[in-house]
């Protein structure tokens, strides 16, 4: 009986991240439905751009008031996992506050930063609830996250809340002991296991509250609270992958992965550049047969049609997105009441790849369900939008593209469907056929010249 | 202004046994659009006075393939690619300078890729190195005191990442430069970029050139400084639409640096 909860922690802890891991898994198998894209060059530039806007938070302070505010988190979030550790360590071998003997004097250092940062934590997740739900934020208030979206934001909040609110209570009950264990007032065997260890700048204001109770009352506050947090945490992590939270692992690839070229160049489609050269090679042999052993390829589509044709770094990026709406917010298109809004072209690409994703869970492969990401997702309305000013990529805290996306499909509209609108399809028709996109004469490029 | 000015081709060079110093790319817009061709005739003039032995290509000039590829049609774009790199390479040019942003981007960043390798250069890069260089000067002050705002184009700016040439042009003016609230990496948008100048805007509850325009009018500035022919032309019909014509001007840089000196 006396390894019990060291057996029961051992089992959570084992099965909730192998849970979390098999949805990972899963992820990763989604991610590889896309096409492969090469960045595998320039790693130091690479290295360099994720340690400074991943790590760095570079672009998230560009807005002073959520940047601060997201930096405490972030902080809070990386250090206190180091207390995580021990409390993981502490579950297995049964022991309490196991660093502390290591430590000295630097363990009460150590649990001091843990309770600010906590502390600075629970603020600034208030502040975010009150931004969210009180003000009045327009990137918070759009159609797109109506519903879920809007909830699980909340969530992770509360969740983050009451993770804060458990470690602190689990302090000052602690603390309680130890101050009672000090006195001599408790002097059980149960009692002395808790080590006169720890500095407690915040939760020494909340112990008072607990003053004259029992032991027994005290550890059983102690001890939910204990078990709840690490639970709460492990509940969390799985939390992830049905959230949009996922950014506090996937941003590091997604900015590593990140597009270095210059914003304004988009891709050069191979398949149309072979077509092209064809076109103009004037040796070339229109009624050619195939070359042997490619008789039976099916062309891949030009353009996307569905998140089959986007490839593995686009679909990163859905995972990636966290729906702050930062892209939203500088896009031309959405500032003047258009459809088009770039978070929405990043959550529905998600929403469509978990689709595809959950139909391969159940039936072993994809079956065609008769929906695309085109049109049953995002309507051409939202594409043809698009000034293509790179608003929303330079807004991206992570580097997520949602402009590549926009472009995929419309080059799906125009190659695969002819479906432009009547007056682009003027302006194609005036360069093909005079080499300007009014219908001017080229040989009279040159008339301006002589005019006065 | 009715003197002519001097603006030779590549093939006439090419005719006397010469290469051109640089290739003037002037793009459609520049070419055909009557506003445009103000910008295009206000900078050759600023070539011919600072001696630049420069050229163009005349009538075998075409479309880079921009908006057709911006609005989808690889294909198209591809073409007109191939054979402007065909005429190009021909020529064997090795340096090119455009007054449009979208040229710029498409013939630095996109063309490499499908045999087209130049030095390409925007024209307010072009300017700054030659009053850096000395070889063309600016004076009289005639800007002197006015207040100037800068629009961003979106393919100068974000996407290739040059706000400072613009803006030290208009420092050489004497004027003052009065930043709008969204600038350099925040600009917003004229709303023409993406193949948008050719087609109307989907629904919504603004148009976005009035939206910038207001902005610039906020500025309280004179003058409104644009380095892009499709900016021009949008900030110019946002200036019409917010009843402000007269009041506030649209200028092309060139145009900005020539007028000051009487050109």
């Amino acid at each position: 009986m006396e390894y019990l909860s060291n057996l029961i922690f051992a089992v959570l802890l084992l099965g909730m991240v192998g849970f979390f891991a098999m949805n990972i898994r899963k992820m990763i198998r989604n991610i590889k439905l896309g096409k492969e894209v090469d960045r595998s060059d320039r790693k130091s530039e690479r290295w360099a751009q994720m340690a400074r806007i991943a790590l760095g938070q570079s672009k998230m302070v560009r807005r002073p008031i959520a940047g601060f505010l997201h930096v405490i988190v972030y902080v809070g979030f990386v250090i206190i996992n180091i207390e995580v550790l021990e409390i993981i360590i502490d579950g297995l071998t049964g022991q309490h506050r196991i660093f502390s003997p290591f430590l000295g004097p630097v363990y009460d250092i150590l649990i001091a930063t843990f309770e600010i940062l906590a502390f600075l934590v629970l603020v600034s997740v208030i502040v975010f609830l009150i931004r969210r739900n009180v003000l009045k934020i327009r990137r918070f208030l759009a159609r797109e996250l109506k519903g879920w979206p809007k909830d699980d934001a909340n969530y992770i909040l509360y969740f983050e809340v009451v993770l804060m609110g458990l470690f602190l209570t689990m302090n000052a009950t602690d603390l309680a002991i130890q101050q009672g264990v000090q006195a001599g007032t408790f002097t059980s065997e149960a009692a002395l296991h808790y080590v006169n260890a720890g500095s407690f700048p915040i939760s020494s204001w909340m112990t008072p509250w607990y003053s004259g109770l029992s032991f027994d009352t005290l550890h059983i506050i102690e001890r939910t609270c204990w078990w709840l947090h690490i639970a709460g945490i492990l509940i969390f992590l799985n939390y992830l992958y049905w959230s949009k939270h996922l950014h506090i692992m996937l941003a590091f690839p997604n900015v590593y992965l990140a597009k270095l070229t210059p914003k304004g160049q988009f891709t050069n489609m191979s398949a149309v550049t072979a077509e092209v050269k064809l076109m103009m090679d004037p040796d070339a042999d229109p009624f050619a047969a195939p070359e042997p052993g490619t008789e039976d390829e099916v062309p891949a589509s030009l353009g996307a049609n569905d998140i089959f044709d986007l490839n593995q770094v686009q679909l990163l990026n859905a995972y990636t997105c966290t729906e702050c709406g930062r892209c939203t917010d500088e896009c031309p298109a959405n500032i003047t009441g258009k459809l088009l809004s770039p978070r929405k072209i990043m959550m529905d690409t998600r929403d469509r790849l978990e689709e595809v994703g959950a139909i391969i869970n159940k039936e072993g492969k994809f079956i065609d369900d008769g929906k695309k990401l085109l049109n049953d997702y995002v309507s051409p309305e939202e594409l043809w939008a698009c000034t293509t000013c790179n608003a929303c990529v330079e807004a991206c805290p992570i580097g997520i593209d949602p402009l590549s996306i926009i472009m995929e499909m419309r080059r799906y509209l125009v190659l695969e469907n002819s479906a432009a609108p009547t007056e682009l399809n003027a302006m194609m028709g005036n360069i093909e056929n005079n080499g300007a996109p009014w219908p001017y004469n080229q040989m009279d490029r040159l008339n301006w010249a002589k005019e006065n | 202004m009715s003197e002519t000015i001097k603006v030779p081709t590549v093939a006439e060079f090419i005719a006397q046994g010469k290469q051109p110093e640089v290739l003037f790319w002037v793009g459609c817009s520049g070419s055909f659009d009557d506003r445009s061709k103000k910008i295009t005739k206000a900078f050759v003039k600023l070539l011919n006075k600072a001696g630049v032995d420069f050229a163009v290509l005349g009538a075998e000039e075409s479309c880079t393939g921009d908006p057709a590829k911006r609005a989808g049609n690889e294909f198209l774009f591809q073409m007109q690619a191939m054979m402007n790199i065909e005429v190009l390479n021909g020529y064997e040019i090795k340096r090119i300078v455009t007054a449009c942003p979208h040229c710029f981007n498409t013939l630095k960043n996109e063309y490499p890729e499908l045999g087209g390798s130049y030095e390409v250069i925007h024209h307010t890069s072009f300017l700054k190195d030659l009053i850096a260089t000395g070889r063309l000067t600016i004076e009289g002050g005639k800007f002197k005191g006015k207040k100037i705002t800068y629009h961003d184009p979106c393919y100068l700016g974000r996407a290739n990442e040059i706000y400072e040439a613009p803006r030290e042009l208009i420092e050489k003016l004497d004027a003052a430069l009065v930043e709008m609230k969204r600038s350099k990496r925040n600009g917003l948008c004229c709303g023409a970029g993406g193949a948008q100048m050719f087609k109307d805007a989907e629904p919504g509850d603004k148009e976005i050139n009035i939206e910038r325009t207001e902005e610039a009018i906020d500025t309280g500035a004179d003058i409104i400084a644009a380095a892009c022919p499709f900016c021009n032309t949008m900030m110019s019909d946002g200036i019409k639409g917010s009843d402000q014509e007269g009041k506030i001007e649209v200028m092309d840089l060139a145009e900005l640096i020539a007028n000051a000196d009487d050109l």
